[in-house]
């Protein structure tokens, strides 16, 4: 009985991951990353001197210009994957997995903010403000983490739920002006996003987010029991935080799937007429989604802050708001998608940076590559002509178009 | 200007639209496409006109075959059509939308107004209407605004005129009138196509039927035929077009009360005006009324859709005006939207969590926020079951379906609990007969059950169907209560504003 209770599961599993993987738009997914990697690899050759060099002559010595151009591909996916995923040549296990810290580093608050955009997306709503909600949870937190001291423990829980209140109130408000006035969510999150990078700036300015001894302008850093501090030893970069977002990407997952409010969010998001009718409130649906939005991607904005910055400054938000609205494309606004996006965005990320060391390329060819990924999955056609698939009859509208659309 | 179609094919997907369709449309003729919804016959217009090339098959005009790339091509040979939804742009005048497209112009390469303006007065008066050039579209009656269209057709020298569904908009008034103007487009030559799925129409102003079901021309009808004999027909079996229902209970033990009801319409218009009415349980109310004539804006207000201006709503006694539309379904009241698409279902969810949009909280399918899975899906395959839906599992998205089996959807989601009030808007807009007949039987059954019923429709056909009394209802207001053994006519009229004591006099 058990065994076979096991081998339905297993069963089970196996056919939702082959239908996973046969969905057509999980297909147009790799196959975006695909082409994006391969118009990266030209991008590589053709940004490489000794490869240029030798294309001059290209018609008399072919040869040349092959090898040139394999040399400088071979290299450079080697240094991405040594700075992405192991490195053999490490003297010691901790080396050898170094890169792999560094990737799970990189993926950590792109993942959590990723999952938090998923759910304004669920609700239909095209939050381009989470940028502006990671500051202003970042701002909050700083708060906890260098004005209060406290006992280690209830310190960093208050830290982090400081972002996540802040983060709440910041894309809730978004949420509340167009559930009461129809402002469009884009132009507002935009908005908010200036707004809260001016109010970092002021009070960076303010005697009391002043560090002392210092002009720059930065705050003192975080009381250690505040901070998260690195998992794996001293040196590398990855935080409990990940843990956060695998418990994140497992309470969102089970938030869409299996409760009523995730109910409420795909049901305003694709229909708000047909939730309306049915007695569900667009505007109290709208509200929360963004707020639920706004609350998660503090949390991403708390653990960047306690787990690697450490102490605010007009940068503390990176580039953290706009990649994760690329991780939460690239994963379809599926929690598993979402996760499994941030790693591969942290890989590339952690992988560029070796690439860069170690080959002369710029890192700018893995930022390209980011784009290029985002630009075939909203040009959807693109890929499907391309590689000759099949059109579907009926295409679900992505937030993304959603927004051209409403132009 | 004869047409011939020689085995059209139209595929979409793996569904074919049109299978191999071979008809003749005669000059002087009125031919009456009859079929039901989503039997081809659209698409098969939409060929002749141009919008859709076949996959196979031949158009030949006065033998000669033809390739109509665009609906200007086909216009250019002499082929005119006039929408269901009119193709009119209602902020120019007549004479502005019928040059629209081929604009006369001056010596100067300026726009002939004059000239078109004389071209819409010419046009008009050989066929009889009276057009003024120079009004505003948006400021017509709709009557009129189809005989723009048709005129449109006409200036561009139309030898043949594709009519679709051109009476659905109308009153009875209004569509005697289209079929005098069409017998004398006829008689002038012209090839009329007559697109329809109402039989007494059909009946009434065909030369020549052809049904057409699935894709297929089944057949002519004779002429003679009878509704029933047409229906037949169409849908493949014998059907019964009427409803046998038993005297209507009416009691007072579920009653909604609504007094003062007054509701401003999306255009800041009063949209119903000051209405009063009591609906009692056991009993089915037919609204009637030409579309457009406050019957949305007033169940919407009903069910809490629409903000109430002032009035009152009582459900069994409990006070709903204002309220929230979900406090409202709670009180007791099932609503079927009108447009069931944008506002009935969600077409990118499931059947089973259609069936529960509305039950998401204190029922056996959730607790807290957590939704019980196995509960929804027992629901969906019973309802499944119970409503005849015809879907692959529970787990089918409702946006897949055919609208038959979406409103099984929605009237098993609104029929899923006792209600005091059922108010079913246009309940079979474009369902096929045994859908109707379906449809028709479940809210008998919930008169029966001790509901109060309000049906919204602007087929008379069922108005007589279902109704155990007839309010009718122009510009807001309600002109009449009737019997439902009141004619036709004086039902036409009083959609015309008409009040029913005058009607009933000028009826006769």
């Amino acid at each position: 009985m058990t065994t076979r209770t096991t081998a339905g599961r297993l069963g089970r599993w196996a056919d939702a991951l082959l239908r996973a993987f046969t969905d057509r738009s999980v297909v147009v997914t790799v196959l975006a990353v695909v082409l994006a990697m391969a118009l990266g690899t030209v991008l590589m050759v053709l940004t490489d001197a000794d490869a240029m060099a030798s294309l001059a002559y290209v018609f008399g010595r072919p040869g040349d210009f092959f090898a040139a151009a394999g040399q400088t591909i071979g290299s450079a996916y080697a240094a991405m994957f040594t700075g992405a995923v192991v490195d053999p040549t490490a003297p010691d296990a901790a080396g050898f997995f170094r890169p792999l810290t560094e990737t799970l580093a990189w993926a950590t608050p792109l993942a959590i903010a990723g999952l938090g955009l998923s759910i304004s997306f669920r609700a239909g709503l095209f939050n381009v403000g989470a940028q502006g909600q990671i500051i202003m949870a970042a701002v909050a937190s700083s708060m906890v983490g260098f004005m209060l001291h406290l006992p280690p423990g209830i310190h960093l829980v208050l830290t982090l739920l400081a972002g996540v209140a802040a983060g709440a109130i910041w894309g809730g408000i978004v949420g509340l002006l167009k559930a009461k006035t129809g402002a469009h969510e884009v132009i507002l999150t935009i908005m908010f996003n200036q707004i809260a990078y001016l109010v970092l700036a002021y009070l960076l300015t303010l005697p009391a987010f002043q560090r002392p001894g210092t002009n720059a302008p930065m705050s003192p850093a975080l009381d250690a029991s505040a901070s998260l501090g690195p998992l794996f030893g001293a040196g590398t970069r990855t935080t409990a935080g990940i843990v956060v977002a695998i418990g994140m990407t497992v309470l969102v997952w089970w938030t869409f799937q299996r409760s009523t409010i995730g109910f409420q969010l795909a049901a305003v998001g694709s229909n708000p007429f047909a939730a309306r009718t049915a007695g569900m409130r667009p505007a109290v649906v709208w509200t929360m989604g963004m707020a639920l939005s706004g609350a998660v991607i503090g949390l991403a904005g708390s653990i960047h802050l306690a787990g690697d910055e450490h102490f605010l400054k007009l940068g503390i938000a990176g580039s953290i708001g706009s990649d994760a609205i690329m991780v939460a494309l690239l994963g379809r606004s599926h929690p598993v998608g979402v996760l499994v996006g941030a790693l591969f965005f942290g890989a590339l990320r952690a992988g560029g940076v070796n690439m860069q060391a170690y080959t002369g390329l710029s890192i700018d060819i893995v930022l390209v590559i980011q784009a290029l990924i985002v630009l075939f999955l909203c040009a959807p056609a693109l890929i499907t002509k391309i590689f000759g698939l099949r059109r579907s009859e009926r295409r679900a509208i992505t937030p993304l178009q959603k927004v051209e659309l409403s132009r | 200007m004869r047409i011939l179609l020689d085995e059209v094919t139209k595929t979409f997907g793996d569904v074919v639209a049109n299978d191999h369709i071979s008809l003749t449309i005669n000059p002087g003729e009125i031919h009456c496409i009859l079929g039901e919804n989503g039997a081809g016959k659209s698409t098969l217009m939409n060929i002749i006109y141009g919008l859709h090339q076949p996959d196979a098959g031949r158009i030949l005009v006065d033998d000669e075959p033809v390739v109509f790339e665009s609906p200007r091509a086909a216009m250019e040979r002499g082929i005119g059509m006039v929408h269901q939804h009119f193709m009119l742009i209602p902020v120019f005048t007549v004479a502005e939308n019928v040059m629209l497209g081929d604009e006369p112009k001056t010596s100067a390469r300026l726009l002939d107004y004059a000239a078109a303006r004389r071209h819409v007065v010419a046009v008009s008066e050989r066929f009889g209407f009276q057009l003024d050039p120079d009004a505003l579209v948006s400021e017509l009656p709709v009557g009129v605004q189809q005989r723009v269209e048709i005129v449109k057709a006409l200036a561009r020298d139309a030898q043949v005129l594709i009519f679709d569904e051109p009476t659905a908009v109308l009153t009875p008034q209004e569509t005697d009138e289209l079929i005098a103007i069409l017998r004398q487009l006829s008689a002038e030559g012209k090839a009329i196509v007559f697109i329809s799925h109402k039989l007494r129409e059909v009946r009434a102003i065909a030369d020549r039927i052809s049904v057409i079901r699935h894709g297929r021309v089944v057949g002519e009808a004779p002429l003679g035929s009878t509704e029933s004999e047409l229906a037949a027909m169409m849908v493949g079996r014998s059907v019964s077009l009427t409803i046998t229902k038993s005297p209507p209970r009416r009691d007072w033990r579920s009653s909604t009360v609504v007094s003062g009801l007054t509701v401003v319409g999306s255009d800041g218009a009063v949209a119903v005006d000051d209405i009063s009415i009591a609906f009692r349980g056991g009993e089915i109310t037919a609204i009637a009324g030409v579309e457009g004539n406050g019957q949305t804006e007033f169940v919407e207000a009903l069910v809490g859709l629409r903000p109430v201006s002032s009035g009152s709503v009582t459900v069994d006694g409990a006070e709903v005006a204002g309220k929230a539309v979900k406090d409202i379904l709670a009180a007791g009241v099932g609503f079927v939207p009108e447009d069931r698409k944008a506002n009935g279902i969600i077409g990118s969810f499931t059947i089973e969590h259609n069936l529960v949009l509305d039950r998401l909280s204190g029922g056996p399918f959730t607790s807290g926020i957590a939704m019980h899975r196995a509960a929804i899906r027992e629901n969906g395959e019973a309802a499944i079951a119970e409503f005849d839906i015809r879907a692959p599992g529970p787990t089918a998205l409702a946006g897949t379906l055919s609208g038959g089996n979406q409103q099984k959807i929605v009237l098993a989601r609104e029929l899923a609990r006792p209600l005091a009030l059922f108010i079913a808007s246009q309940p079979t807009r474009g369902l096929d007969v045994g859908s109707i007949e379906f449809v028709h039987a479940r809210i008998v059954a919930e008169r029966d059950a001790g509901a109060a019923v309000v049906i919204v429709s602007t087929e008379l056909d069922e108005v007589y169907n279902l109704a155990d009394r007839i309010v009718v209802m122009y510009r807001g207001e309600i002109v009449g209560v009737v019997p439902p053994e009141t004619p036709r006519d004086v039902i036409g009229l009083m959609m015309a504003g008409i009040p029913a004591a005058e009607a009933v006099g000028s009826a006769r």
